[in-house]
């Protein structure tokens, strides 16, 4: 048997993979390209030697910086061509390499040509803005002043006056050119500009306040938007023109319009003369436009060309930093000639790693080849699973409780199938199975369209857990066949039921029940039992015991499992004293119970199970009478029930006293320690992973295995009644589709109503969508998930280990994705 | 309410309790200044920053930097999470966060006619202005000649006015007036918060009495200090004290008449609190005084933290953010001008 077993074929999932620490001695040479061949590789996780340093005390942080600044150069372009609105457009090319230095001299004379574009449309849009605004306040300020100067000048003009009038302004205007055409004569001047609608209102209460009401304010919204420098947003602004007299009050209002960001223009009072200057304008407007939208097409020329090679550049960008981030997690020899690194590494892959070094050796021309070769680790070696689409999720279920211990024995394996086997215990029901069934199947057919692109993070679970759902979906149809459950209607698939009334009425079959004819159902629950009044109390059995079963079988693996642990580290002691006593411990109480159960179904007895396994503790020695289901259950009972009390005390003393004694033979005489001196292990890296230091307390041991044994023994009898849970939450699905079928569906049908009859199929879809599909789901799986992390890994898994994180370009491209 | 916070406090508050709390453990720690003072340049500590919470605001500068950019987005970094706090408090807490703004709204104030008043650039004066004291109209301070003007034109829309209304003279604007100015605004401002707080009670009102105890008497000595040897007469000087805080009102007695430092020191050694700071100072100095007292403060401000439910932790968090700018600034200004023995005479380490 042992044999046996050491002979099997090692499995993937069935432990990590084997690890090993390695030391690599690179030339300085070839490190770059060896470490950019490793990340290519992707199978080697390099430990950080300069952990003591801050990051600019490290040897390439040069060309980190470097690095830094090219990506920011990179962020750049990519703001300016998102603002250009050019992203679209952009298919990314795919070219052979360019040199880091010639990248970055192309970058910089990019970055440099973009500045000195902008900066130049920059000003050319401040001109143009600075024409646009004088446009508008000469139409807009000109009919204020066209009424002030018709009154104050010249009669004759009135006709003009009364064109300009449509302006609505005017009228304001004109109501108080009474008072002021006496003024006028004695200084009234005014001062015309442009300002942002929303200070408009600030800023002629300022000014009024600071010229004492001594002001006229007149203002019209402009008729175009401009943009506005800053935030390259097109803002609405507003024309004003205040009349007012006297030089302080000058200088106080330029001043005032200085702080609120306002552009003052002169307005020449002269009609025509304003004419000209408008037709002046008028002109360069036209020619800056054409400048502008020159400079405007060139710029995305160059923009366009940029994001032909952004993606690649960024992407390499990206390597070269993780390249020198983790060159600089290596240390340089005493030569200082050679790089040395340390780094963890699948045994499978060390070919690989050798002929990648060899590789870079080989390409960069180097004269001394890099040197690989294994150490021996004090330090616990990282956990690293090759899992594939399918098992994936199964891990990340198992991941999420805890890292399996290194090389430990993974339930990952065993929940494949477990999971979403108890999953489905509890929410047996092929209806909703045909559900589940059809959503998994869409996720797993869109499967490589969905892996491409970018989901939110409830379709990314969703998409993650998919072969999960599939196997749940799966599983609950199986138990929704066994359980006669669609949509909590019985069908009769396998054939007739078993059973038949009474007679040819059948009036009594709620009173006196009903009769059995023939052979039993062959698959699953007889459909009869659905609505009988014994329904309830025969599924409750048939359920509850059935968890008991599950739970007993699964609690077995786990510990099975902790006995494959034991032999794997070659731990005769737990085997001895932990895997026999607690397996002992458990079948002789909930094993027996499972037994007991199997022989009743087999035989049909009506013995009380309750009562055996009650008075089995009670009262042992007294006779079981009419409860007794086979022969020497007596005896039997007895035995068990001291095997039972013997495993306590066996599981929790002899453990910590023979460690102890092994402590103390293993320093026999010897009470002197170990020096403990690099200087005379030249091997030894200062920061390596050979530590070594190990104290026996044995009041800690000791605490440690009571602890233990207690939670065993205590969790034998709570895990076992954990695992009714299947039975309870089994039971609540069943009810929950039983009182939507009939309280909903059956009810709004019994109405000859189109309309109600339509409102109680939407409210039962509803029902069943997101309270049996979607919450009822979540529950159950929650529910399988405690019984897997709590019920069964307690048992063996300990979940203490860390993950295998290897340098890899892969995963960084994911990472910034 | 008093003393059952915890009831009702998470209602409204404790979202944002979180998030500073959360701000705050982004905090430098003394590993991360240890680093920062042994850059040599100063990307280096752009890029040791670019690690930390300031990592996202400090990336896109490109080198070579300059000090009061890192200053400057540094500042960004707490201004935004100001707003954000701003954004998601309800009443009385945004009021609690909006009194947080006023003091830099007097300095900016304060800045602005003392820039016009020398005859400055107002845009360039408002670049050094500090980003949380900015109002809208603050543009406009440089037209007033009086304060009577300063008053009429520009304070009366913001929250300052009901302060300024006591310090309204027709005189013109000169530097001493600003200061007295200055120095009352902050006795109205720091009394008006802690009538504010002492009617929002509960452990706010304890915790935060404290800390402005804390800032009027080290205000109190900072003025008494600095108006030695100046014209200012003795019941001027009384009147720009605080009317709280430990050293009210015997102590404020006796500071009022000081005639030089080691009378001050003579005064302050007879409260227990302050007689550490000043044991520490040797007879006749002062320049020191400022980082004791900054010291005393980061201990009382980070002792804020120590206990929940209260409006305390946002004031607390926001000073040890500035300090923390204040540190920043000082490290960077010594690794520019390449004076790194200088580093740790005026960096308050807050952990």
């Amino acid at each position: 048997m042992e044999k046996f077993i050491d002979n099997l074929s090692p499995m993937d999932l069935m432990r990590s993979e084997k690890m090993s620490l390695v030391q690599l001695i690179i030339p300085v040479e070839s490190a770059h390209r060896a470490v950019s061949y490793l990340g290519e590789l992707g199978l080697l996780q390099f430990r950080d030697l300069n952990a003591e340093k801050s990051p600019f005390q490290r040897t390439f942080v040069n060309q980190v910086k470097r690095c830094g600044e090219m990506s920011r150069k990179l962020r750049f372009f990519k703001d300016q061509i998102i603002k250009a609105g050019l992203l679209s457009s952009i298919h990314p090319v795919v070219e052979p390499d360019v040199e880091l230095e010639e990248l970055e001299m192309q970058l910089a004379e990019h970055e440099h040509e973009l500045i000195e574009m902008n900066s130049n449309s920059e000003k050319l849009r401040q001109t143009y803005n600075e024409l646009l605004e004088f446009k508008m306040v000469l139409l807009k300020a000109g009919s204020f002043l066209v009424s002030n100067n018709n009154q104050a000048v010249a009669k004759e003009r009135e006709l003009s006056e009364n064109v300009y009038s449509s302006d609505r302004y005017v009228e304001a205007s004109s109501l108080l050119e009474q008072q002021m055409r006496t003024a006028d004569q004695s200084g009234l001047r005014f001062i015309s500009g442009i300002i942002f609608q929303s200070k408009a209102l600030r800023f002629e209460r300022m000014l009024f306040r600071a010229t004492r009401g001594n002001m006229l304010f007149n203002q019209a919204p402009a008729d175009e938007e401009i943009m506005d420098p800053l935030s390259a947003e097109m803002v609405k602004k507003t024309v004003f023109v205040v009349f007012f007299s006297g030089e302080q009050a000058r200088t106080k209002i330029l001043k005032i319009c200085e702080a609120f960001g306002a552009n003052c223009y002169p307005v020449p009072e002269d009609f025509s003369k304003q004419r000209q200057i408008t037709r002046e304008i008028l002109s360069r407007l036209s020619e800056l436009e054409t400048t502008l939208d020159a400079g405007i097409r060139h710029q995305n020329k160059a923009l366009t060309s940029i994001g032909y090679h952004l993606t690649q550049w960024m992407s390499m960008i990206r390597r070269e930093k993780a390249v020198y981030d983790t060159l600089n997690m290596l240390n340089f020899d005493v030569t200082k000639k050679c790089l040395v690194g340390e780094g963890w590494c699948p045994v499978f892959a060390k070919a690989k790693v050798q002929e990648a070094l060899q590789r870079a050796t080989f390409d960069s021309n180097s004269q001394v080849g890099s040197i690989f070769h294994v150490m021996d680790a004090v330090e616990s070696p990282p956990t690293y699973f090759r899992t594939n689409h399918f098992t994936n999720a199964y891990q990340e279920i198992v991941d999420a409780y805890g890292i399996a211990r290194y090389q430990e024995a993974n339930p990952a394996v065993y929940t494949v199938v477990t999971f979403p086997f108890l999953f489905a215990v509890m929410f047996g029901d092929w209806g909703h199975g045909i559900c589940l069934l059809l959503g998994a199947v869409v996720l797993i057919a869109r499967e490589s369209r969905l892996s491409t692109q970018k989901l939110g993070s409830f379709m990314a679970m969703l998409f993650e857990g998919r072969y999960v759902l599939l196997l749940m979906s799966l599983f609950s149809i199986y138990c929704g066949l066994i359980y006669n459950e669609f949509f909590s209607v019985p069908f009769h698939i396998f054939g007739g039921s078993a059973y038949k009334c009474r007679d040819a009425t059948c009036s009594d079959a709620h009173s006196a029940g009903l009769i059995k004819f023939r052979d039993p159902y062959p698959f699953g629950v007889d459909p009869s039992w659905r609505g009988s009044r014994s329904e309830l109390p025969f599924l409750n059995s048939l359920k509850m015991k059935m968890s008991i079963l599950l739970g007993v079988a699964q609690m077995n693996l786990g510990i099975i499992l902790s006995y494959f642990n034991a032999r794997f580290f070659h731990s005769s002691l737990d085997t001895r004293y932990q895997f026999v006593p607690q397996l002992i411990f458990l079948n002789s109480l909930f094993g027996y119970l499972s037994l007991l159960i199997i022989i009743k179904w087999c035989t049909g007895s009506q013995a009380d199970l309750y009562h055996v396994m009650i008075y089995m503790f009670l009262s042992p020695t007294d006779d079981l009478g009419e409860n007794e289901l086979f022969w020497g259950q007596r005896p039997l009972q007895i035995v068990l029930l001291l095997l039972a009390l013997v495993a306590v005390p066996w599981m929790l003393f002899p453990k910590p006293f023979i460690l102890k004694k092994l402590h103390s033979e293993r320093f026999q005489g010897r009470n002197y320690g170990m020096l403990v001196s690099s200087e005379f292990d030249p091997d030894v890296e200062p920061d390596s992973a050979r530590q070594h230091h190990e104290e026996f307390n044995f009041s800690e041991v000791f605490v440690h295995q009571m602890i233990h044994s207690i939670e065993f023994v205590l969790g034998a009898v709570s895990n076992t009644a954990s695992y009714l849970r299947l039975w309870a939450l089994s039971l609540a699905h069943s009810e929950l589709s039983t009182v939507f079928y009939e309280k909903i569906l059956l009810l709004a049908w019994g109405y000859d109503n189109v309309v109600i009859r339509l409102i109680g199929l939407a409210v039962f879809a509803f029902a069943t969508a997101f309270i049996l599909l979607m919450m009822e789901t979540l529950s159950a799986f929650l529910h399988a998930l405690r019984l897997h992390w709590v019920e069964f890994q307690n048992k063996f898994y300990h979940g203490d280990g860390y993950k295998f994180k290897p340098f890899s370009f892969a995963l960084i491209a994911e990472d910034d994705d | 309410m008093y003393g059952f916070e915890a009831m009702t406090f998470n209602i409204h508050g404790g979202y944002l309790e979180a998030i500073v709390r959360g701000h705050r453990a982004g905090l430098l720690t003394a590993a991360d200044y240890n680093n920062l003072c042994q850059c040599e340049t100063l990307d280096d500590i752009k890029m040791h920053l670019s690690a930390t919470e300031y990592g996202p605001y400090l990336q896109n500068e490109p080198s070579p930097l300059h000090t009061t950019t890192i200053v400057e987005k540094c500042t960004l970094k707490l201004v935004d999470e100001y707003k954000h706090m701003l954004c998601q408090a309800t009443e009385p807490l945004s009021t609690f966060l909006e009194y947080i703004t006023y003091g830099h709204m007097i300095d900016n104030v304060v800045l602005i006619v003392t820039g016009t008043l020398h005859e400055r650039d107002v845009q360039e004066l408002l670049e050094k202005c500090h980003p949380l004291g900015m109002f809208d109209s603050i543009a406009t301070l440089a037209v007033a000649q009086n304060m009577r003007e300063l008053y009429r034109l520009v304070l009366v829309d913001t929250p300052l006015a009901p302060y300024f209304s006591e310090c309204i003279t027709s005189e013109d604007l000169d530097d001493m007036n600003i200061e007295i100015m200055r120095n009352t605004l902050y006795k109205a401002y720091l009394e008006d918060f802690y009538k504010f707080c002492q009617k929002l009670g509960g452990a706010t009102a304890e915790i935060m009495s404290d800390l402005l105890a804390f800032e009027a008497d080290r205000r109190a000595v900072n003025i008494t200090i600095n108006s030695i040897g100046t014209e200012l007469t003795r019941d001027d000087r009384r009147k720009l004290y605080s009317n709280f805080g430990l050293l009210y009102p015997y102590g404020h007695e006796e500071l009022a008449v000081c005639e030089d430092i080691d009378q001050v020191r003579a005064a302050m050694e007879k409260y227990p609190p302050y007689q550490s700071i000043f044991s520490r100072l040797s007879y006749g100095e002062s320049q020191m005084l400022d980082k004791a007292f900054y010291e005393e403060e980061v201990k009382r401000l980070c002792l804020a933290f120590e206990q929940q439910f209260h409006y305390g932790v946002f004031f607390a968090y926001m000073r040890l953010r500035e300090q923390e700018i204040r540190n920043l600034m000082w490290i960077s200004e010594c690794v520019a001008q390449n004076q790194k023995s200088r580093v740790h005479d005026s960096v308050v380490f807050i952990f």
